[in-house]
């Protein structure tokens, strides 16, 4: 690696670093004084306080699953979305022109650019506030994602099979459902597991901003300075995630056989 | 099918525009109900020659007559109807790993299924009997539920073997179909497409590197260096020829 | 056929088959129920009419001077937000790493690890898992709680969450490559942090730099959707236009910020080439 690039490279991010520090008028003041370590040292003892009061218990169950379906529902609908979006977007063998391929791609590429929250806080327009939004969210930003990995497997998956039965005269849609699906399929569940791992940890903070789940309850107790209802979230959400990992690890465990 | 070749050549799919043919210009004429066998050495132009009648591979020059037609000058959709009246099986098993050896068998018969059809029988196998039927004539009936991953080398090219038979093609074009396979159970599968063909009057056009067995046919091609070297009934295939066709140096 | 046709085949799989699709469908409609999917809500004609003046307002965004220059300003605050929350989270991810990973460690270079160094480095795992499973939009609303709105939230948010995400990172990089230089350095009688500069460094600083950069455009990302929450940046702006409807600003928003995202996904790959 030639000496000058790597400077300029170096030098780049380090220019950017101070310049970063510099413009931003960050409350070093506030953030470092004595008070408000004090502060940020109560907040975190009182959020290590959880409570288990079976009323609200009940309602973080409720939250919980609500969460857990959204994360779940969401990323099915971009699993079909997804899919849908892929077979147009692929060029599946030599000869195929692939009329759709930079327009459908371009679409994906639009979904997979904005964030999940982004997503919620627009549908909220048109889905009004809850976990349908959220759902909603999920699915449009996933599906550009999902979209996009399954283009590249299904223009990965090896030839022959596909080959065999054009040369019969299957038409495309035969082709695709007789030889390319059934090779990619164990990398489209193992792509969209992956995708409900992170959706389910998008899923917990999209109520933010209104999109339903943990997160709402999760807002609406530390605006209110609720500390220990907000331990008790803070808790519900990361034995969520680690479920969901599990779960996920297992499936495609499972998948592999 | 009936075939007649006048001049074909054809490339390679990958090769460069300007290179030398790997088919050189052929002339052959085939009559429906024959049995061929074609041998050669290593990129004698067979899997080419094979490709281009096919149609998967459009000639570099000459032309080709399927059935009194020239399937390149055809629209689409008759090439396509033309396709399902042949059937291709390459010499590596063109078979989904984890999909089942059924489904595999049953794709024989896509071209004359409806979309609908070929979908409703991924959920439950449509006529699941004719697969059994054509895996039993390799002796593979048993397999019929098994995935194609879980099969062994040999079995699975009996079972690309055994998707010829289901297919309603009248033209088959068979790639090396005993590669994998031991001297008894090559004769087996040889005796059932032989017997097969001859049953429904398909035109068989098979390459073999197993000259004992070519030489059991009542046609036997002898290729080179994508030439057609010698076209002959079986009985005047000396030995002679034979060696000169696979000396190391012509 | 012969006249004695055998009965026709039943397929094994069929049975699981539906047992399965059975079981996904008695999932799906709790899901379907927990999550108030009415697709129907969508078209109805107050949600149409919502919709359709918002995505009208889409065309023409708002290209006014003036505004330009207020987006082009968050832009920049968005990436010196995630800029400077990197700069801290290397700050606390680099010591963990050398701390967390067992490559360094002197007790375990004859065989087994003593227990309290084991100990020391299960608890820094331990907090590095803490670290990166809090999603940064919840430490941002702790931070907008004690240090109020503004750029200060979104910054330490990004810091710890991506010290957890690097420093786990990092430690899997140091343990995956050959440590026998490393190891010889310390029978020799070298210090850790020599040893780290002369054994490992080395040979994994392309891969570690490698991943910094990726995060880093990561955080750009991260930093426009704090904003939701106060902690700044274009995602503020964001909000702001939107709980107004108005549908111009947030267009123009969303293609600037496709756009910030194109240019960081570029100057990534530009200084991985680079540094990489």
């Amino acid at each position: 690696m030639s000496r000058p690039s790597h400077a300029a490279a170096w030098g780049f991010l380090a220019a950017l670093t101070v310049a970063s520090f510099w413009t931003l008028d960050l409350q070093w003041a506030k953030f470092l004084s004595a008070d408000a370590a004090r502060r940020m040292g109560r907040f975190l003892l009182e959020l290590l306080a959880p409570t288990a009061e079976p009323g609200f218990l009940r309602k973080l169950a409720v939250a919980s699953a609500e969460t857990l379906a959204m994360s779940a529902l969401g990323t099915l609908l971009a699993v079909l979305a997804g899919l849908a979006f892929a077979v147009p977007a692929a060029r599946t063998h030599a000869g195929d022109r692939a009329l759709w391929r930079w327009p459908t791609r371009l679409v994906l590429n639009a979904l997979r650019s904005i964030p999940e929250l982004v997503w919620a806080a627009l549908l909220i327009i048109a889905a009004g506030l809850g976990p349908f939004a959220g759902t909603l969210a999920l699915a449009f930003h996933t599906t550009g994602v999902l979209g996009r990995l399954f283009a590249e497997a299904i223009e990965n998956a090896p030839l022959g099979p596909a080959f065999a039965l054009r040369a019969q005269g299957a038409g495309a849609a035969k082709v695709f459902f007789y030889a390319t699906l059934p090779q990619i399929l164990p990398q489209l569940m193992s792509y969209a597991l992956y995708r409900w791992e992170n959706n389910i940890r998008a899923a917990a903070v999209l109520g933010v901003v209104g999109g339903g789940g943990l997160g709402q309850l999760l807002s609406f107790h530390m605006g209110l300075f609720h500390m220990r209802e907000t331990s008790s979230i803070l808790i519900a959400m990361l034995l969520l995630v680690a479920l969901v990992d599990v779960a996920s690890y297992f499936a495609r465990r499972i998948l592999q056989r | 099918m009936k075939l007649a070749l006048h001049g074909l050549a054809a490339r390679h799919p990958a090769a460069a525009g300007g290179s030398a043919p790997a088919l050189r210009p052929v002339r052959l004429s085939v009559e429906p109900g024959e049995q061929l066998a074609v041998v050669g050495p290593s990129g004698a132009g067979k899997t080419t020659l094979l490709h281009a009648l096919a149609c998967a591979l459009q000639p570099a020059a000459g032309r080709l007559e399927l059935d009194g037609a020239d399937p390149w000058t055809l629209p689409v959709s008759g090439l396509q109807k033309l396709r399902g009246r042949l059937f291709l099986a390459p010499q590596a098993p063109p078979l989904a790993p984890r999909q089942r050896v059924v489904t595999a068998v049953l794709a024989a018969r896509l071209p004359r299924q409806t979309l609908l059809a070929s979908l409703r029988s991924l959920v439950y196998p449509l006529n699941a009997e004719a697969a059994r039927d054509a895996l039993a004539r390799f002796d593979l009936a048993d397999k019929l539920w098994d995935r194609v991953d879980r099969l062994s080398g040999g079995e699975r090219q009996r079972v690309g073997l055994a998707r010829v038979l289901v297919s309603a093609a009248s033209l088959w074009l068979i790639d090396e179909p005993l590669s994998s396979l031991d001297p008894s159970r090559a004769a087996m599968a040889i005796d059932a497409l032989t017997r097969a063909a001859r049953e429904r009057g398909a035109t068989l056009i098979t390459t073999l590197h197993q000259v004992d067995v070519a030489t059991r046919f009542p046609r036997v091609l002898g290729m080179r260096d994508g030439e057609v070297r010698f076209d002959l009934p079986a009985a005047e295939v000396s030995a002679e020829r034979l060696a000169a066709l696979y000396a190391e140096h012509s | 056929m012969s006249a004695a046709a055998p009965p026709a085949l039943r397929d094994p799989a069929w049975t699981g088959r539906v047992f399965w699709s059975l079981a996904a469908l008695a999932l799906l409609a709790p899901a379907l129920v927990a999550t108030e999917f009415k697709p129907w809500l969508l078209v109805e004609p107050g949600a149409l009419k919502a919709t359709g003046r918002f995505v009208g307002d889409f065309l023409p965004p708002k290209f006014e001077p003036g505004f330009l220059w207020l987006v082009a300003q968050e832009c920049w605050r968005t990436v010196a937000i995630a800029t400077a929350g990197m700069a801290l989270a290397l700050v606390l991810a680099i010591p963990m790493a050398l701390i967390a990973n067992s490559v360094l460690s002197v007790s375990a270079l004859p065989g087994r690890m003593h227990a309290l160094p084991f100990a020391v480095r299960q608890g820094v795992r331990a907090l590095l898992i803490v670290l990166r499973s809090v999603p940064e939009l919840v430490w941002a609303l702790v931070f907008v709680r004690v240090v109020g709105l503004g750029p200060t939230a979104g910054v330490l948010a990004i810091a710890l969450t991506y010290s957890g995400m690097l420093g786990k990172v990092y430690c899997e990089i140091l343990e995956s490559d050959d440590r026998a230089a490393t190891h010889a350095l310390l029978r020799n009688g070298a210090g850790r942090l020599q040893a780290f500069f002369y054994g490992m460094l080395p040979q994994s600083a392309s891969e570690l730099t490698s991943y910094t950069v990726y995060r880093w455009e990561c955080a750009i990302r991260s930093s426009a959707v704090l904003g939701f929450v106060g902690a700044g940046g274009l995602g503020q702006q964001m909000d702001n236009s939107m709980k107004m409807f108005n549908g111009s600003e947030v267009a123009t928003m969303l293609l600037v910020f496709m756009l910030l995202v194109g240019l960081a996904d570029g100057a990534s790959a530009w200084l991985r080439r680079r540094i990489g």
